[in-house]
């Protein structure tokens, strides 16, 4: 049967104290680094997927997402290969819509359900923004999260869905707008959201005969935590005990993964046979019934899958609202360029699409005659002289330390100062490379590293991806 | 395999001064470096049979030079080997004389920095074949990381390497005040240098040399031809350039960089390409036989790593020569007695060329306030690249016997 068979979830390490911005405000919201996008958080949540799971074996990824960062140009294409799938695969990007990420999961069981495709991994991520100082850009958050939908070692059954399709200005963003615009909140809330998501989640209940007191947890899009609970009492569900705490004051609406990510929260807590309900929200709303198995405990007992929990545990808590604008470019255009813009030059895209190896599935190469890892890939082994025998391994999921570092204090605008490690990988093999999400006072030489997908700059439109290393997420 | 020996001689050399030259473009620096140079030699134009130009970012082809001077048809290489590119263009016209392919040629180099943000910029070619898809850093990071190995392999806190760096920067700032063409004319203080802002911790900005426009040139010949030009002709002793391959990086090895717990120098490059230069020369202890050096001291560091990895320190204790004052200019061994590249200034192809300019005027006896006592044998070191890549070039140059 179809269903759940790995799960995988981002949390920047980054959150944005709401004090710091209106005092009196409450909680946090996560917020990527500069370097982040929405096609970098899918990555990072697609590997967190990807632990324990044969990379043969999946046959699609999809990417759902209202904020991708190209016009022309698929993202799930890029995440795909960033997260080193197979290239026999199939990719899409689901956009436009809150919920994308709920049609991608449905074209994703579906194909799976046709036999089409064994494996199918559902990314979805958002990096939202609303006009500064708006109480819409207070409640926003960024994050990601993968579903991998299959149906051996399936950890969560889809049971039933239901979906509608719905349309009203709630809210929505030109093309060509770098803002989010939105209706009165009580018309949204109340005709959009409570009214439309109700009918969904109704419709599923009563073409199933199920019950609200069937499911252990509802994991629910919401657009506060309020209506969440007023739609949840409504329904005829026990709030207290069944509604999953959608992370409002920790975390905010990350958009289209939202939904997801809560559900993952569920799928932590849940117990073999629980029932959970997903209800997303959009130009609509989609309502899926999982039931959990024994085999959850498989895909949550790696203790390299960080899912929700780790990720928010692991944080950074910061307290001035110009870091935030700086990072959102709202203060400095051209902010995914860590570097001053004088000091690029033009990017090659002959150069990115020879070398995509290297630079996205981020390999290096393996001497077969003397077993030496070696980065950037080679032609001439630097240890035993053996021309042109070696393999490829995949760097992006091993951990390294720093060697040594610098700390550049005039180039960048943004990332200041800029931290340059030289990491040691495999072996003796170092690395030459830059350092993010890091804490000034906590550098030293030794610091354990592991590897993340970064925006490294945008150029000529080409949004220009790169690993960058980031001390370990606790 | 023949040592180039007392095989080819200096007969004259030119430097123009160096600096924000706003009002200068590589040919009026050029004209000026090597007429300079010409009349020095005592030759005419007309007699320079073969050429060298160094050029990173301000010229292409040898044909630059044939046009700035107006060399009829001779033959002209453009030499680029980044830092070290001035002493390349001048190892490449020892070679061509010692072949006895021509008698007399002239090496160049020249470099405009300042009509491009600053000399890192728009201009900055792909020199590490890299097409702007990935990585890069400024070259601040690269001589950072040099020192914050050095502190880490030899067990140095901040605040020693802090103040040892900022012995070597106040002297140079003092010679590069009794070098008339110098870049930097200013004496500081080591408070001065210490509390310097950060640039790429742990250097600060008076750790840093200036990026200036210049030019430098030589005359190379037989030594037979000097002998009839001048009775005051240098000799060139040893030329050698050493490349690194990423051996560091890619599989470990013995330097600052490899990650070994036994450390045998701190960079390789540099390391090698001295013993080559001093099997050439014969030189056998150059902590007493070399009289004074110039070095590629882009960043304060680099002077400190040198003068061990050239052997006139034990590893690792460099900075107790500096501490004694070895190094200064009425010092045992002189170092950067124009100033280095942290006052006479740094425009990248020429400065390998005005290094030797330096050594070139002491074993003259022409250095003005600057000379030193009993100089014989001199030695520059020229440095290009990123660590584990790069490129130390190393000339030898002695008086005739």
């Amino acid at each position: 049967m179809v269903g759940v068979t790995s799960y995988g979830a981002y949390v920047p390490r980054w959150r944005l104290s709401r004090q710091a911005v209106a005092q009196g405000a409450r909680g946090e919201k996560s917020i990527g680094n500069f370097d982040e996008d929405s096609v970098t958080m899918a990555v990072a949540a697609a590997m967190d997927c990807l632990w324990g799971v044969e990379r043969e074996t999946v046959d699609g990824l999809l990417f759902a997402s209202t904020t991708s960062p190209y016009g022309e140009k698929e993202c799930a294409a890029i995440a795909a290969t960033a997260a080193d799938l197979p290239r026999n695969i199939v990719t899409a990007d689901f956009t436009g819509s809150l919920k994308a990420s709920a049609t991608a999961l449905k074209f994703a069981a579906d194909a799976v359900s046709a036999g089409t495709a064994r494996q199918i991994m559902v990314t979805a991520a958002d990096r939202r923004q609303a006009e500064a100082l708006t109480p819409l850009d207070q409640s926003l958050g960024d994050g990601a999260a993968a579903l991998l939908i299959g149906n051996t070692n399936v950890i969560a059954t889809l049971e039933a869905s239901y979906l509608l399709s719905d349309t009203i200005m709630d809210i929505w963003r030109g093309s060509d707008e770098p803002f989010l615009r939105t209706a009165h909140e009580r018309f949204v809330d109340q005709k959009g959201y409570m009214d439309v998501i109700s009918e969904a989640i109704s419709g599923l209940l009563r073409e199933n005969g199920l019950a609200p007191k069937d499911f252990a947890r509802i994991a629910l899009y919401a657009p506060s935590a309020r209506r969440a609970r007023e739609v949840a009492t409504s329904l005829g569900f026990d709030a207290k005990s069944q509604l999953q705490d959608v992370m409002a004051d920790v975390m905010g609406n990350t958009g289209v993964p939202y939904s997801f990510m809560i559900f993952i929260a569920a799928l932590e807590n849940a117990r073999p046979g629980d029932l959970i309900l997903l209800a997303s929200y959009g130009d609509g709303a989609s309502a899926f019934a999982f039931r959990v198995t024994g085999d959850i405990e498989k895909v949550r007992g790696n203790p390299e899958r960080r899912g929700m929990k780790k990720h928010l545990e692991s944080k950074k808590v910061i307290n001035d609202f110009k870091t935030y604008w700086l990072w959102r470019g709202l203060l400095r255009p051209n902010t995914k360029a860590g570097f001053l813009p004088h000091h690029f030059w033009k990017i090659s895209p002959t150069a990115l699409w020879r070398e995509r190896d290297r630079i996205l599935r981020f390999h290096a190469v393996k001497c077969q005659v003397c077993g030496t890892v070696q980065y950037p890939p080679q032609k001439v082994c630097a240890k035993c002289d053996t021309r042109d025998q070696f393999e490829h391994v995949r760097l992006s999921d091993k951990k390294g330390s720093i060697f040594t570092f610098s700390m550049d204090y005039l180039s960048s605008p943004v990332d200041v100062p800029v931290v340059v490690p030289i990491v040691t990988t495999i072996g003796e093999g170092k690395i030459l490379c830059y350092l993010t999400d890091r804490v000034v006072e906590e550098l030293k030489s030794g610091l354990e590293v592991e590897w993340s997908f970064r925006n490294f700059m945008v150029r000529d439109g080409i949004q220009n991806y790169f690993w960058k290393a980031i001390p370990v997420r606790a | 395999m023949e040592s180039i020996k007392d095989k080819v001689a200096i007969v004259g050399m030119g430097c123009c001064k160096f600096g924000e030259n706003w009002d200068k473009d590589g040919q009026d620096m050029a004209v000026e470096a090597c007429y300079e140079a010409i009349e020095d030699a005592g030759i005419e134009k007309k007699d320079i049979q073969a050429a060298w130009q160094a050029l990173w970012v301000s010229g292409q082809t040898g044909s630059t030079l044939s046009r700035w001077l107006k060399l009829d048809y001779v033959p002209i290489s453009r030499v680029e080997n980044f830092c070290a590119g001035g002493l390349d263009s001048f190892r490449n016209a020892c070679y061509a004389v010692a072949s006895g392919q021509f008698d007399i040629v002239l090496a160049s180099g020249t470099e405009k920095l300042l009509d491009h943000t600053g000399g890192f910029g728009e201009v900055y070619p792909f020199a590490f074949d890299r097409p702007g898809v990935d990585f890069d850093l400024p070259p601040s990071n690269t001589f950072a990381h040099a020192a914050t190995r050095y502190m880490e392999v030899h067990g140095f806190s901040y605040e020693k390497i802090k103040r040892i760096l900022a012995k070597i920067v106040v002297k140079n700032h003092h010679n590069g005040m009794l070098s008339p063409k110098s870049h930097l004319k200013r004496e500081v203080t080591e408070e001065d240098v210490i509390n310097s802002p950060i640039v790429s911790w742990p250097l600060g900005l008076y750790d840093c040399c200036g990026l200036s426009d210049g030019a430098a040139a030589a005359i190379v010949t037989t030594p037979e031809i000097a002998r009839s030009l001048r009775d005051d002709y240098v000799l060139v002793k040893a030329v050698a350039i050493a490349n690194g391959a990423g051996q560091a990086y890619l599989r470990g090895d013995t330097s600052l960089f490899g990650g070994s717990d036994k450390l045998e120098m701190n960079i390789p490059e540099t390391y090698y390409a001295a013993r080559a230069a001093y099997q050439q020369a014969g030189i056998k202890d150059p902590r007493n036989e070399i009289t004074h050096a110039e070095m590629h001291d882009c960043f304060s560091i680099i002077e400190l790593i040198t003068v061990e990895d050239l052997g006139f320190s034990p590893l690792g204790h460099g900075w107790e020569d500096v501490e004694a004052g070895r190094f200064n200019l009425d010092g045992e061994q002189p170092v950067n007695t124009d100033g280095g590249l942290k006052s006479f200034g740094h425009p990248i192809s020429a400065t390998g060329l005005r290094m030797l300019y330096e050594l070139y005027q002491q074993l003259q006896g022409k250095a003005g306030p600057r000379q030193i006592k009993n100089p014989k044998l001199g030695l520059t070191m020229n440095l290009g690249g990123t660590s584990a890549y790069f490129n130390t070039g190393i000339g030898i140059v002695g008086c005739r016997d």
